[in-house]
């Protein structure tokens, strides 16, 4: 261990999901997810990765196959991004109510039209309502790590996760990466053992009919288990930080203790936006950065606790939610706040769209724009930040 | 920090050869990044290729707009794109080209900052048989540069080329030797 390799994010990945020892690999190959899977099938092939690798159709088709597969006990991987994740859509909410401990990753892409193949997060925030655990990556360890983090997660709480990395501004960049090693994983990740699987020695039933006696029961059931997959997140965390030293929350802050303007972002260019705090501190404002984690389920107690005593919030949305009360985080953050006590105000920008840049500069211009927000209240509920006019 | 672009045609080896900066860099245990001008690259097509190199992490996801290096594959680039306009204050363009310092400053519109040439498709051509001149521009990077040990990147070049590896450390060190730089 402490060894840091150069590894593009994609590739370094696709290792750590071979480390896990996975059984099914089901993928349909799209930009910019491509090399993930390459990789994979290439380390299959190769033999050094015992697997199928089951070559699909459609990323329906790898769904699919990937629920099949984990009906039976398969530890399973599969990935995706934008159309691919659209063309999943259906199959999404069936891994969840199924209780399937599903890996799946997706390297945020935006969604045609007009037809784009670079980095925002309007593919995965259609699926905010799947039932799926979702964790965003901020830079290439922690997408690594995630995928460690992910199978602990989905097998202790049988239910999918899906880990996000940004498509291109992560998953096409090399960088340093340190892999955790293989007796350190087997220590992390025990095998899989699942109490009810199909065996045809023992036969059951996964996916019958849920009649109106028993729909809203089950629904309730898998709502109770996304929300008892908190605490299971939480101890998985803690142990890999006891065994790595490296330390994750739902809620990661950046200079957040004596803040009064902060911003909240997913994803990597929380990184970016880090520079702009860095910036404006040393003008001496007392600005701090937010970042979600942990996004499904909401990290309500952490987040509140986290924005402290900020009096102006400006939260930076990667997608679009047309003509709503805000983008899809602004929504949940607002909506989060009303179950509080705590009531700063909140500017909602969406920003960074198919891969528009948000520079250090963009930031500054966000924090100025959220500092307004203490004198005048915004106007509108959320702004596309940057459009060219 | 450093910030590096390289100015390529698709197809020529502007991706890999910023990352074998990367991988060369954080080898040495420094810190770097390396990625693509992202979207569809075409054949032939002027491309980009970026990288970072720091001492300390890198954290920002910014793409690279003015460089302190600008590495330049390919000769008849600088007629169609304004590479001077790319380079930092400071900074400095490395041009694969066989013309003159004078005739160089001419083509860059009239650049007066650090230059370094070298005829890399020569080199290529004669050494590796083929005009593809990024490893060749590796050997001028590292000299004009010293930001990475010419071993850590031969190291970088057997790792990724494997028995082809031996003629590209060929070109490089021909490229070490024969790169000239005007200040």
């Amino acid at each position: 261990m402490g060894k840091k390799v150069a590894k593009e994010v994609s590739i370094a990945v696709a290792e750590a999901v071979a480390q896990c020892n996975v059984d099914v690999i089901s993928a349909y190959p799209i930009t910019p997810q491509t090399h993930i899977v390459e990789h994979l099938s290439e380390l299959v092939a190769n033999g050094e990765l015992d697997a199928e690798f089951v070559p699909v159709e459609s990323e329906h088709a790898a769904l699919s196959v990937c629920i099949g597969a984990a009906a039976t006990g398969a530890r399973v991987f599969t990935s995706t991004a934008s159309q691919g994740l659209l063309l999943m859509y259906e199959n999404l909410f069936i891994a969840s109510n199924y209780r399937l401990p599903i890996v799946m990753v997706i390297a945020n892409r935006s969604i045609s039209g007009p037809i784009s193949i670079w980095n925002d997060h309007s593919d995965v925030m259609t699926t905010r309502d799947a039932g799926w655990i979702q964790l965003f990556a901020e830079n290439g360890q922690e997408a690594v790590d995630l995928i460690y983090q992910a199978y602990r997660i989905a097998e202790k709480c049988l239910l999918p996760v899906a880990v996000n990395l940004d498509g291109f501004t992560l998953t096409h960049v090399v960088e340093p990466i340190e892999f955790i090693d293989d007796e350190l994983l087997k220590k992390y990740l025990p095998p899989l053992k699942m109490k009810y699987k199909l065996d045809p020695r023992n036969p059951i039933t996964i996916g019958a009919i849920g009649i109106p006696e028993i729909y809203t029961e089950s629904k309730k059931a898998q709502d109770e288990a996304l929300k008892a997959s908190y605490p299971v997140i939480l101890r998985a965390w803690r142990e890999f930080a006891r065994l790595t030293g490296r330390k994750y929350n739902p809620v990661e802050t950046y200079y957040m203790e004596d803040a009064e303007v902060a911003l909240l972002i997913m994803g990597s260019l929380a990184e970016t936006a880090m520079n702009a705090v860095d910036y404006l501190r040393e003008k001496g404002k007392r600005v701090g950065l937010l970042r979600f984690r942990l996004w499904r389920p909401f990290p309500q107690r952490e987040f509140i606790k986290a924005i402290g005593k900020v009096k102006a919030l400006g939260v930076v949305d990667r997608a679009v939610s047309h003509c709503s009360t805000g983008g899809p985080v602004g929504i949940e953050v607002r909506s989060a706040l009303y179950q509080s006590n705590k009531r700063p105000r909140v500017v909602n920008f969406i920003a960074g769209l198919s891969g528009r840049d948000v520079t250090v500069e963009d930031f500054v211009e966000m924090f100025e724009r959220t500092y307004q927000a203490l004198k005048e209240k915004p106007k509108a509920a959320y702004e596309i930040y940057g459009v060219k006019e | 920090m450093i910030e590096i672009t390289v100015h390529g045609r698709g197809g020529q080896g502007a991706v890999t050869s910023a990352e074998l900066m990367a991988v060369a860099a954080i080898s040495e245990g420094k810190f770097a990044q390396a990625f693509p001008s992202f979207g569809p690259e075409r054949r032939g097509a002027p491309v980009k290729a970026f990288a970072r190199i720091n001492d300390k992490p890198i954290r920002t996801r910014e793409k690279i707009y003015k460089s302190d290096i600008l590495v330049v594959l390919d000769p008849s680039l600088p007629k169609i794109i304004d590479i001077a306009s790319g380079v930092k204050a400071g900074g400095v363009i490395i041009l694969n080209t066989p013309l003159s310092e004078k005739e160089a400053r001419k083509l860059l519109k009239g650049y007066q900052g650090r230059l370094a040439l070298l005829d890399a498709t020569k080199i290529a051509i004669e050494v590796l048989g083929l005009p593809i001149t990024n490893t060749t521009m590796l050997g001028a990077f590292l000299r004009v540069t010293n930001l990475i040990d010419e071993e850590a990147m031969q190291e970088a070049l057997k790792q990724r080329f494997g028995k082809l590896a031996e003629k590209n450390i060929n070109a490089l060190k021909r490229a070490i030797k024969e790169v000239k730089i005007y200040e």
